[in-house]
């Protein structure tokens, strides 16, 4: 089994260098961080662009190659190079990584949750009411992409604050900005910001992940051993959470560990929208500012955290299913 | 090919295709999605002809109109016809999601069909490009280079969109193919010096056909969603071209205020995809014979009241 892991992490980490060095070529040859400089008022002389651009390790005129090479070599001592603004990239990063994360490991694992015990209830109750309900209501959730889910939660949030003549839901930031008050207070305060982004992320997991576990759940519940068991004396329910969730859960823990990409994706809408300074937001941001260094940290983050998660489920499989290993 | 013997006059069995077709219309979901579809593709490429007014001219003497005779949909901030702007977006999404799901599953299926017939090396490069590019957010090199493609137009747009769209489906056809390599029609056109190339066209594209009609019926409606997401964000269709997506982001701020420049737009949106998604899902169960929610074979089914 190590040999076998071993052998996909090398694959991993060769996986991870060329995806790196290509989102290192595209944004440092498509992004033009020279006409950045020149478009500012006063206009700089060309001396002093050309300066600029060498210090940042921005300059066009370098090959490609040599510049990857200077930000290899800083990424080896954990330097992400400088921002267009001459500021370190990775205070940048420190800060906006903790912010999307709180937003993206929310949204997924609620997602995922729901996702599983709806799924699987509606494959329970099969072609009743609630059952149709649910495939006609994820249906219609699937067939919405994610900053459409947001602009709505937001239009309903503002046309709510409206009628109230208050703010309702806040739709704007992830805190109040100056809240005094205790922990308690700050808390509260959190998870109120936190409520309608997370639910514009979660529902399209959910979604998705109510159909497939619906699938998968359905495969199960006519099988042999489900049977066995309630006829040695489970009860259904205890028969359907033990043997039947437990089994149908297996297949859909390789499409958790994947599904990270879609719902970085996702969060880069509902960041923007909801005005979060987030990974995703700073994504936007930076590729309108041609800012090639903070755009391949973004890059360097999401490849990261899906091969990290492709391992995992590697080694889940692996532990799981003994076939494999060989 | 041999000519079966003709004998006495038999009422022909029902083909695949009348098989298919009668499966399909016994999915009341796919129906439904069906004529969803043909009557939003008539909205599209008919709708111009239901206004006099053009989608880029503005009547000055209704500006923020709410929807009424002589605007369908309303009129926006400088005067110009909802409808017609929301119709001539409505077409744009329509034909980019066809054509990126068009390209998309061609490379995605000779890319696949190629590194499972061909094995080895072939197979694992092709199988490195497709992780390098799973690996990648496709988001995020759609919108660092579609700036510089602004001059392309939307072509540029749908060729890159199809681009990052193809290689889950690579992934599957590529599997199947090495299964089908192994199957004795196909060995026996290989022992007969069929040349490879010949042999996917001619025996392995065809046996993987339904699947990827099904996968490109589903990529119509993600390509739209990403179509829309990419537009909405200035990343896609930029003005004066109109999309739904370019009409989504326009009428967003002015949402709470005059709806119409939003809902119209939103809903037409989810309702073409949300119809695509009917029809695929019809299809798989008409042209899938493994998949369980086949009327005919899952015996926990109940009859329909």
């Amino acid at each position: 089994m190590l040999r076998y892991l071993a052998k996909r992490l090398s694959y991993y980490a060769v996986l991870l260098i060329a995806a790196v060095f290509l989102a290192y070529a595209i944004s440092a040859t498509a992004l033009q961080p020279r006409t950045y400089f020149e478009a500012k008022v006063p206009r700089p002389s060309v001396s002093s662009v050309e300066r600029q651009l060498t210090a940042l390790n921005l300059n066009d005129r370098t090959p490609v190659v040599e510049r990857f090479g200077h930000w290899a070599g800083g990424l080896l001592h954990g330097d992400l190079g400088r921002t267009i603004h001459d500021t370190p990239v990775t205070d940048d990063f420190g800060r906006r990584v903790w912010v999307s994360l709180r937003l993206l490991l929310l949204g997924s694992v609620l997602g995922m949750v729901l996702g599983v015990a709806v799924g699987a209830w509606s494959a329970v109750r099969q072609y009743r009411i609630s059952d149709r309900l649910l495939t006609v209501l994820s249906f219609v959730l699937l067939s919405t992409p994610v900053f459409l889910v947001a602009l709505f939660l937001k239009n309903g949030a503002i046309a709510a604050k409206d009628a109230a003549g208050h703010e309702v839901v806040p739709f704007t930031g992830y805190e109040t900005p100056g809240l005094t008050g205790g922990l308690g207070a700050h808390l509260a305060d959190w998870a109120l910001h936190l409520l309608l982004p997370t639910i514009s992320l979660a529902l399209g997991g959910l979604a998705t992940y109510s159909r497939y576990q619906r699938g998968t759940m359905l495969d199960v519940l006519g099988s042999d051993y489900l049977r066995t068991a309630e006829a040695k004396g489970l009860t259904r329910g205890r028969a359907l959470l033990k043997h039947g969730l437990r089994t149908a859960v297996i297949p859909m823990s390789t499409m958790f560990a994947y599904s990270f990409l879609g719902i970085f994706t996702g969060a880069i809408f509902t960041e923007t929208i909801f005005g979060w300074h987030g990974m995703g937001e700073w994504l936007i941001k930076s590729i309108n500012e041609q800012d090639v260094n903070s755009v391949v940290a973004i890059n360097l983050f999401t490849a990261a955290v899906v091969l990290a998660s492709g391992f995992l489920a590697d080694t889940l499989h692996a532990a799981l299913d003994p076939r494999v290993r060989s | 090919m041999t000519t079966p013997i003709p004998t006495e006059k038999r009422p022909r069995p029902a083909g695949r295709g009348r098989l298919v077709l009668s499966r399909l219309l016994a999915a009341r979901g796919a129906v439904v999605g069906a004529v969803l579809v043909l009557l939003l593709f008539a909205l599209a490429f008919g709708g111009p002809y239901l206004t006099p007014w053009d989608y880029a001219t503005p009547d000055f003497s209704a500006l923020h109109q709410p929807p009424s005779a002589e605007h369908l949909f309303g009129t926006n901030g400088v005067g110009q016809d909802v409808f017609a702007q929301t119709v001539r977006g409505l077409q744009k999404s329509l034909v980019i999601g066809l054509l990126v799901a068009l390209f998309s599953t061609l490379l995605a299926s000779v890319v696949g069909a190629c590194a499972g017939y061909f094995g080895g090396w072939t197979d694992r490069a092709l199988m490195f490009l497709v992780d390098l590019l799973l690996v990648f957010p496709a988001f995020l090199v759609i919108t660092i280079v579609s700036a510089r493609l602004k001059s392309a137009g939307w072509i540029a747009f749908v060729l890159l969109l199809a681009l990052f769209n193809w290689m889950i489906t690579a992934r599957v056809v590529r599997s199947m193919t090495i299964s089908l390599r192994e199957r004795e029609f196909v060995r026996a056109a290989r022992f007969m010096g069929v040349r490879p190339l010949r042999i996917i066209s001619r025996h392995i594209l065809p046996n993987v056909a339904s699947f990827l009609i099904i996968d490109a019926t589903i990529a119509v409606g993600g390509a739209v969603m990403s179509e829309t997401a990419l537009s909405y964000f200035g990343f896609g269709v930029k003005p004066p071209d109109v999309s739904l997506g370019t009409l989504l982001a326009a009428g967003t701020g002015d949402a709470p205020v005059f709806p119409w420049l939003f809902y119209f737009a939103a809903a037409l949106l989810v309702l073409f995809v949300l119809a695509v998604n009917l029809i695929g899902d019809g299809l798989r169960d008409a042209l899938d014979p493994t998949s369980g929610a086949s009327p005919r074979r899952s015996p926990r089914r109940k009859r329909r009241p």
